[in-house]
């Protein structure tokens, strides 16, 4: 059974990216536009790792982290934060709400892949 | 990578729309008018632009994205504020973002001076402190993924040589409720080098006081290695914060790793977990359960999926390929079901009622799906509409006049072919605008007009057909001044008696221009019968209204769709012909008192008082040299192109049916007075005239409704 993925990002350029690249990595995926569409299909998803921008429309990556965290579907899922973003106060705060790891774009695919197996397993 | 092209095509595709996004949140701020959520919108759309670009490796645009999103921050955090110059320089970014996205989807790229120019006068209001300073520290390096998250790799030294490491590791609750699962932490431990893994279960407690909440176990993993101790740390470095780690080894004297040895208490923010599964903290060696089997018994939706109701209506992306193969295949279905329903007709058991209904039935549900179809190729006009602030912006710029747009009926939704086509000739109008029509400033504050001039753009269905207008409120057309031109180019006699129509009309004539110096904008030799004719090809007219002082409004009037059309199925001079039934306002049979001879060859035919050019339809197109008695006794009153209308004379009208256009241009070119051929239902083909068209094509002036409106 491959690891099934929940790749949000309110980039379709990058949701297409990573669904390319992951899908070549063997990994199910499953996108969503922005943290409430994430929301929506968690249920239905279930999935072993969520990877999640940060900058997003109706409710950003933090929002994500912190609903998954405080809900009752997989709250215990390995969330990995992959954004622009490299400012340290914001990884301390995506850790402090719950992220598990935490990826800079552009990302490299072969370290992606690999990050993504260090904090997930099916 | 395999797709990469694609990926790009859809970046940019993407890119687009951001644009767009950014434009019109940038312009609602300006007139005030922005949501709560506009600003984080905009800075999004450029945030976004940046993330593509970077992955696509396309620098100029990384970097001058970077230090536009990072002014847009400033406004977004309250920092900056909206202030009118602002306002003007984001604007200018943006329209330049637009140009360098545009020049990269070429494969080139803009002045690189030109870039830190806009930046820079950007920087420059936004009190210049960002900019140059921000951008030297932003590099977007395309190996730097695992970037630390919590742990300072770089303070762990770097010692080498076989030796044995020995790290104990005890993560917190938190750990869990971050997602980290410490059996793939020793799995990664154990990757490294051969490993003695032991299990530290002297802080679990009395059974009685067991908290499963709590993480009571730990292990302690001894490496045989030649890695350095960076190496082995490397593999904590998500969780660290999270839980208790100490390294020691044959190395482990350094004092560098001190960081390690003291262990640091991670902050514990989360409840503790009810649902941990404990088989999995409890024996990791046997590798993790799937994580979210405790949790899945569980699917009752959180509060907050339930709220979410506002989530708009799904849509899927559709290559347009696929959509015109769909409308071609169409095309074809109701050719056949045309011909079938003649080939029944005609056949001699014909006569039964359910025969008739099923072809009836038939005929509506190809209506039905050619309406739907059409509905899938149909686009509100707004994205062309956003285009225009920006022609708008840099027209009244260059022509030193103060305008404004504004748009009103953008969710109109028009064939996606028309509005491509369209954006030309619509650009044309509205620098024309502002360039002939808007007075200057300070002639409109003489005139007790707002200093600022306004281009009203607006879009509505009417009638079956498509309206847009270009309304400007500056001083109306100089008819005197037209006249005068159209005069000295010998468009007109100078005797002749033309009404403020027909002067307006002289407008569109080819050749003919206003501009008495030739200005950078609308001077660029296209003249209002470019637009005219692209128009026309388009199927549609253009009118003119104009009053003095108050303003020019300018009316295109288009088709829906350029696939199907309703049709008048006719006969002339033994051909089969088809008008368009959106241009037809009469027919009729006229008596022999009501038509004029005019000269050797031409005539007018005097309907209800108003004379229009007579022309036979088979003559005008070469199909005979004259009537015989009998032929050319039906008149079909069209439309042509601003107000006038003309008198076509035809042997018989057969019916009226929709019929699918087939365009003629890719193998005849443009052919006077025909604007596509169709085939009908008997399989054979009829030309679409284009009555616009047709008097240049026959013995008629060029121009007979202003020789006639002479007489």
């Amino acid at each position: 059974m491959s690891l099934r993925i929940l790749a949000v990002d309110d980039s379709l350029t990058m949701r297409e990216m990573l669904r390319q690249t992951l899908t070549e990595a063997g990994f199910d995926v499953v996108l969503a536009e922005d943290g409430i569409d994430a929301l929506q299909q968690l249920p239905d998803v279930a999935p072993d790792l969520i990877l999640t921008d940060l900058n997003m429309p109706k409710m950003d990556g933090f929002g994500l982290i912190d609903a998954v965290r405080k809900g009752d579907v997989s709250p215990r899922v390995p969330i990995l934060v992959l954004t622009t973003e490299s400012a340290a106060t914001l990884k301390e705060r995506a850790r402090s709400s719950g992220a598990t790891g935490w990826i800079t774009k552009p990302f490299d695919e072969q370290s992606l892949v690999s990050t993504i197996r260090r904090v997930a397993a099916v | 990578m395999a797709g990469a092209v694609d990926l790009k095509d859809i970046f940019f595709v993407e890119a687009d729309e951001l644009l767009s996004a950014l434009e019109e949140g940038l312009r609602a701020i300006q007139t005030g008018t922005q949501e709560a959520d506009t600003v984080n919108a905009v800075f999004r759309a450029v945030h976004s632009i940046k993330g593509g670009a970077g992955a696509f490796d396309l620098k100029a645009l990384v970097g001058f994205a970077h230090r536009f999103e990072t002014v847009l921050d400033s406004l977004r955090s309250g920092r900056l504020l909206p202030e009118a110059a602002l306002l003007g320089a984001l604007l200018h970014a943006s329209d330049h973002l637009a140009d360098m996205i545009s020049a990269s989807r070429q494969g080139g790229s803009t002045d690189s001076e030109l870039d830190e120019r806009v930046i820079l006068a950007l920087e420059a209001l936004s009190g210049g402190e960002g900019g140059a300073k921000e951008e030297e520290a932003f590099v977007f390096e395309p190996l730097a993924l695992d970037g630390p998250f919590g742990m300072d790799l770089a303070a762990v030294p770097l010692v080498f040589g076989a030796r044995k490491v020995s790290v104990s590791f005890r993560p917190h609750a938190g750990a869990f409720a971050s997602g980290h699962d410490p059996a793939l932490l020793l799995r990664d431990l154990c990757g490294i080098d051969e490993a003695e893994i032991s299990l530290d279960q002297s802080a679990l407690p009395e059974p009685g006081v067991f908290d499963p909440g709590q993480s009571y176990l730990g292990w302690v993993v001894t490496l045989q290695t030649e890695r350095s101790d960076r190496d082995v740390m490397a593999v904590f470095d998500f969780i660290d914060g999270c839980c208790d780690l100490t390294l020691t080894g044959e190395a482990s004297a350094d004092p560098g790793l001190a960081p390690f040895a003291e262990p640091v208490a991670a902050p514990d923010l989360f409840a503790p977990p009810s649902l941990l599964p404990e088989a999995r903290s409890q024996d990791p060696a046997q590798g993790a359960k799937p994580q979210n089997s405790a949790s899945a018994a569980t699917p009752a939706p959180s509060p907050l999926t339930q709220g979410a109701t506002t989530t708009p209506r799904p849509t899927i992306r559709v290559d347009i390929d696929r959509v015109d193969r769909l409308v071609d295949i169409l095309g074809e279905l109701v050719i056949h079901q045309a011909m079938l329903t003649e080939a029944i007709e005609q056949s001699p058991g014909f006569g039964s009622v359910d025969v008739d209904r099923s072809l009836d039935q038939l005929r509506q549900l190809s209506r039905q799906i050619q309406e739907s179809v059409m509905a899938i190729r149909a686009q509100p006009v707004k994205p062309l509409f956003d285009r225009m602030h920006r022609i708008v912006r840099e027209a009244s710029m260059a022509a030193g006049k103060s305008a404004r747009l504004v748009t009103e009926g953008e969710a109109t939704e028009v064939d996606k072919t028309i509005i491509e086509r369209l954006a030309d000739p619509l650009t044309h109008m509205i620098r024309n605008s502002i360039d002939h029509g808007l007075e200057k400033a300070g002639r409109r504050d003489e005139l007790g007009k707002p200093t600022e001039g306004v281009v009203k753009l607006s879009a509505a269905h009417r009638s079956g057909r498509i309206v847009i207008t270009v309304q400007d409120d500056g001083a109306g057309i100089d008819r005197d001044k037209v006249r005068q031109i159209a005069v000295e180019k010998g468009l007109v006699s100078a005797t002749a008696e033309l009404s403020p129509q027909e002067i307006d009309a002289l407008l569109f004539l080819p050749g003919f221009s206003t501009a008495t110096e030739v200005s950078a904008l609308s001077g660029r030799g296209v003249g209002m019968d470019v637009v005219r004719s692209e128009i026309a090809g388009l199927g549609g007219r253009v009118g003119i209204a104009s009053v003095r002082g108050q303003g020019t409004t300018l009316t295109i009037s288009l088709p829906l769709t350029l696939a199907v059309l309703d049709g008048m199925v006719f006969e002339a001079a033994g051909q089969t012909l088809v008008l368009p039934v959106s241009h037809i306002i009469e027919t009729l049979r006229p008596e022999a008192a009501m038509r004029h001879n005019l000269g050797l060859k031409d005539s007018v035919l005097d309907v209800r008082g108003r004379c229009l050019p007579l022309i036979d339809v088979g003559t005008a197109l070469g199909f005979r040299r004259s009537l015989k008695p009998g032929e050319g006794e039906i008149v079909v009153v069209v439309e042509r192109g601003d107000d006038g209308a003309i008198a076509l004379m035809v042997d018989g009208i057969r019916d009226q049916r929709q019929v699918v256009i087939k365009g003629l241009e890719a193998n005849y070119g443009q052919i006077p007075g025909i604007a596509a051929a169709t085939v009908l239902g008997d399989g054979s083909v009829a030309l679409i005239l284009d009555p616009t068209d047709l008097a240049a094509a026959g013995s008629l002036p060029a121009r007979p409704h202003i020789s006639l409106a002479a007489e």
